[in-house]
């Protein structure tokens, strides 16, 4: 019985936090454009507005294309759902809270995270339908192209860290000791941390597919991509999954680089509450830059957005570890 | 041992597909629809079929039996620009008729197509940086709009479609505060083009994106009868309101911008659009100018004739649109119109379509149709 | 390398800038009406329904003319001698009962060109804007006042009055005729006197 409360908790939190990162996306694009977005539903602000709209989407009805291939069609978004859930299990919420402490938990995550392009192929091909197919072969591409900075990056990291426990990461990141105030995070350990994290930022945003990377689905190109078919609920979760996915990588990016859930002020403040909410503080920052990203940029070419991957970040990423590694080798 | 022979591969085929994009797809800017054959990604042919919004307009205009009656349905041929479209109609009527028409009426017809031209070019510069995926600058767009729908709205009453002008005249007197109202505008507006440059014009992927796409050379341009911003994106100064003044453009000092590739080739799609923004400013100019020299007092309705008599013969009038150069063709009898052919830039611009896509990607292929700023209403009539 | 080097520079550049804009919008307060609550003052001049004033038409058909798509039905009957249906605001004369004044709203293109013709200005646009129906009928807007009963009642006595004046009409002629007759008879009496 623990054990399933234990279990599910991740679950909770990734439908209230998708539940309220929808709700956010609609607030910030409406005031970056000036607009007020929802303001009805529930009172203040219109913050049950997506609890409305999740409602909605359930009673919907289920349409599958007669010529799509039923059964890949009906479990490409919870296998999406299923990979980025199954990646949640290692990431350590709190000092006291972590789903799973193995000891390959970042291989683990970045392995999981991979199964994400099979599901949106899988749907994009199923769909029968020829913007689907070109969104699937977009996502495709593109996500196998991304990983090679992100994990380029990730393994940068580690080399500074000497630990593939997420927890051990975390702990190592506790307390104010560089230069007597800054926090012992990794991003402030090697200056060559900071290119690192450029480049896993712009990789994660490219592997959620967010603006200025949201080929897959960029609606004003291939109508909405590998998931211009589906509808209802089946469509909601794909929704769902992309948010989490964001999420996900955003607190990766917290624990690989910004400390996990150690306090930015040392010892104040920390403990296994307040812990959680710094990391999710840290992980709704990215989100939130994230966002603001979106609204404001125009998004790139499908071969523009390779050559970026191959021929900048690649190189750039590989040059980098070696820097770091030469870094930590002499100090 | 028998030599090992590799796997003879399947003669692989190399085959097309085709899509068709619209009458729905999101960036169609409308109801046009457009057959695309794609190798992959990228596009080998576009065939646009258009006539989705086909609405009779000379087949009316010649039943309708009443030069006035025509002025709303004109309205309706580019709803974007629904004061151009009246401009060019009333000056051919008055044309034909040898009206003279009151110098107040004519500023302020000056004054209103170039706010016109510049809502239109909003709109056109917004849905295009739309297609491109980025959806803020278009509502910013729309917020500008939107204040000059405002004044356009104070004057004749409505917002898209004004019927404001009339053979001879104006529908309506001027209202009082409309000088004012303007020039808050203009004084509001010039700061905003600035923000739309930052965000959108000099930004790095916006310019990946458009430079060196959709190339459009002069020679090709001129072939195909390209006008407008279209034209002049290539890096013809080709504009009626400079070559051939129609109505007093005369009077007003501004200047023709022109495509120069900056950001690339000459004739891209980044000339197309900066040359409307940059027309934007110039017709803030033309407002300015117009302003100070419109006459205070005045009957706008003096010159409107009472009942139209119809008379014999035949008109040519074109008049340089925010889409580029509509032309009225008019031949009338005793009783009436015989015959009223509208010569659309967006039908036109349209056509050039399938010459500069070829080879392009998917994506590049919605930049361009965008940078065509076609209107559907226009295109199809 | 040192191209590329540049052109990453001024990607980051332009995006800090375009960001920098939209930040400032974040902060900014919105531009939305919430429009049942709030709403936009229109300008006095609103074109969004056509009113008639029923009591100033004199039924002159003039907006009816104008209308290039058709959607004002007016018909008309004229009043007999014995009422007087008074005078128009404006101090015209009204010599008609209206018995039908009908504007289709669904067909209405909000041109205006109906109003400037008026003669009593009691045809004009009015700034309202919301009258949507689930059914089309009634967008059909019926201006005249008169009952079923007044106007068949009116319609018999114009026409009564009509056949009337017919009467009369032919009578005069018979009388006009039968004088004639008389006259040319007499005339060839005396011609044949003569
Ligand atoms: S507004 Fe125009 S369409 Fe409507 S009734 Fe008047 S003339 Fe006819
Ligand atoms: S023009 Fe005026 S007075 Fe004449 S019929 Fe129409 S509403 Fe009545």
């Amino acid at each position: 019985m623990a054990l399933l409360i234990f279990a599910t908790l991740p679950l909770l939190l990734i439908v209230g936090y998708a539940l309220f990162a929808i709700w956010l996306e609609r607030k910030v694009s409406a005031h970056i454009q000036d607009r007020l977005g929802p303001m009805r539903v529930g009172g203040w602000h219109g913050w049950a507005q997506t609890i409305a709209d999740m409602l909605k989407l359930i009673q919907k009805e289920d349409i599958i294309p007669t010529n799509a291939s039923r059964f890949l069609f009906k479990s490409a978004p919870f296998v999406l759902f299923a990979a980025s859930y199954a990646a949640f299990s290692v990431i350590p919420f709190s000092s006291a809270y972590i789903g799973s402490s193995i000891n390959i938990g970042v291989f683990y995550l970045l392995a999981v995270t991979s199964l994400l392009t099979l599901s949106v192929i899988m749907g994009a091909w199923a769909s029968n339908n020829k913007w689907s197919l070109l969104g699937g072969m977009r996502t495709a591409a593109q996500m196998v192209s991304y990983e090679v900075p992100t994990i380029m990056s990730v393994l940068s990291v580690l080399v500074v860290a000497g630990s593939l426990n997420l927890m051990t990461i975390s702990e190592m990141q506790t307390g104010n000791d560089i230069l007597g105030f800054l926090p012992n995070w990794l991003i402030f350990q090697n200056p060559f941390l900071i290119v690192a994290f450029i480049i896993f930022f712009i990789s994660i945003v490219a592997e959620s597919h967010r603006v200025p990377f949201d080929l897959p689905e960029s609606e004003s190109e291939l109508v909405a991509g590998f998931q211009t078919e589906y509808s209802g609920m089946r469509w909601g979760i794909f929704m769902l999954a992309e948010y989490a996915d964001m999420l996900l990588l955003s607190l990766l990016g917290a624990v690989l680089f910004f400390g996990g859930w150690a306090s930015p002020f040392g010892s104040y403040l920390s403990g296994p509450v307040w812990g959680f909410i710094w990391f999710m503080l840290k992980g709704l920052l990215f989100v939130f830059v994230m966002m603001w990203m979106r609204w404001t940029l125009p998004r790139y070419r499908v071969d523009q957005l390779m050559e970026i991957c191959w021929t900048i970040l690649i190189p750039v990423s590989f040059i980098n570890f070696v820097l770091i590694a030469l870094w930590e080798m002499t100090f | 041992m028998a030599p090992v022979t590799s796997p003879q591969p399947a003669a692989i085929e190399n085959r097309t597909m085709t899509i068709n994009m619209g009458p729905q797809h999101p960036s169609t800017h409308g109801v046009l629809r457009l057959e695309v054959t794609v190798d992959g990604e990228v596009v080998t042919k576009v065939k646009p079929d258009i006539g989705y919004l086909h609405r009779c307009f000379e087949k009316y205009a010649e039943s309708l039996g009443d030069y006035a009656k025509v002025v709303p349905y004109t309205d309706r041929i580019d709803y974007v620009s629904a004061l151009h479209q009246e401009m060019g109609y009333v000056i051919a009527v008055e044309k034909l008729l040898e009206l003279e028409v009151p110098e107040r009426v004519e500023y302020m017809r000056v004054i209103l197509a170039e706010l016109q031209r510049i809502a239109s070019h909003l709109l056109g510069i917004g849905t295009f940086g739309l297609d491109l995926g980025a959806f803020t600058p278009f509502l910013y767009c729309f917020i500008e709009r939107e204040n000059i729908l405002r004044i356009l709205e104070k004057v004749s009453g409505a917002r898209l479609l004004y019927n404001y002008l009339c053979v001879g005249g104006l529908m309506r007197d001027i209202p009082t505060d409309f000088t004012s109202d303007t020039w808050e505008f203009v004084t509001s507006f010039r700061p905003k083009i600035k923000e739309l440059n930052d965000l959108l014009t000099t930004n790095s992927i916006f310019i990946d994106r458009t430079a060196n796409i959709g190339v459009l050379p002069a020679e090709v341009a001129l072939n195909y009868s390209a006008s407008g911003p279209m034209l002049r994106g290539s890096g013809v100064s080709w504009d009626l309101r400079k070559n051939d003044p129609y109505s007093i453009y005369d009077r007003f000092e501004f200047n023709v911008p022109v495509g120069q590739g900056e950001m690339g080739t000459v004739g891209d799609c980044w000339d197309r659009y900066i040359v409307r923004v940059r027309e934007m400013e110039e017709s803030l100019k033309i407002i300015e100018q117009a302003l100070d020299q419109m006459p205070g007092e005045g009957d706008v309705k003096e010159a409107v004739p009472r009942r139209i008599r119809s008379k014999e013969g035949e008109v040519y009038v074109r008049t340089e649109t925010p889409r580029g150069e509509l032309g009225y063709y008019i031949i009338s009898e005793k009783s009436g119109p015989y015959r009223i052919k509208a010569r659309t830039p967006s039908f036109v611009n349209l056509s050039i379509l399938p010459a500069i896509s070829k080879g392009a990607l998917v994506a590049d292929l919605v930049a361009i149709v965008g940078s065509i700023d076609i209107v559907l209403g226009g295109v199809d009539r | 390398m040192v191209q590329t080097l540049k052109k990453s520079w001024t990607t980051f550049k332009t995006i800090f800038t375009g960001m920098g804009v939209t930040m400032r919008h974040l902060l900014q307060p919105s531009v939305t009406l919430r429009y049942p609550e709030e709403r936009d003052e229109l300008p006095s001049g609103a074109r969004s329904k056509l009113f008639v004033h029923i009591d100033d038409c004199i039924g002159c058909k003039l907006c009816e003319r104008a209308c290039p798509v058709n959607c004002i039905a007016i018909e008309t009957v004229q009043a007999t001698k014995d009422v007087d249906l008074g005078k128009t605001s404006t101090g015209n004369p009204k010599r008609f009962w209206i018995t039908t004044f009908n504007i289709d709203m669904s067909k209405c293109m909000y041109c205006d060109m109906c109003v400037p013709p008026c003669p009593t200005e009691c045809i004009s646009m009015v700034p309202e804007y919301e009258y949507s129906e689930y059914d089309r009928n009634n967008l059909l807007f019926q201006f005249s006042e008169l009952s079923a009963d007044k106007v068949t009642e009116v319609k018999e006595k114009a026409e009564k009055e009509q056949e009337e004046k017919q009467r009369k009409k032919k009578e005069a002629a018979r009388k006009k005729k039968a004088q004639k007759a008389d006259q040319t008879s007499k005339a060839k009496q005396k011609n044949s006197e003569g």
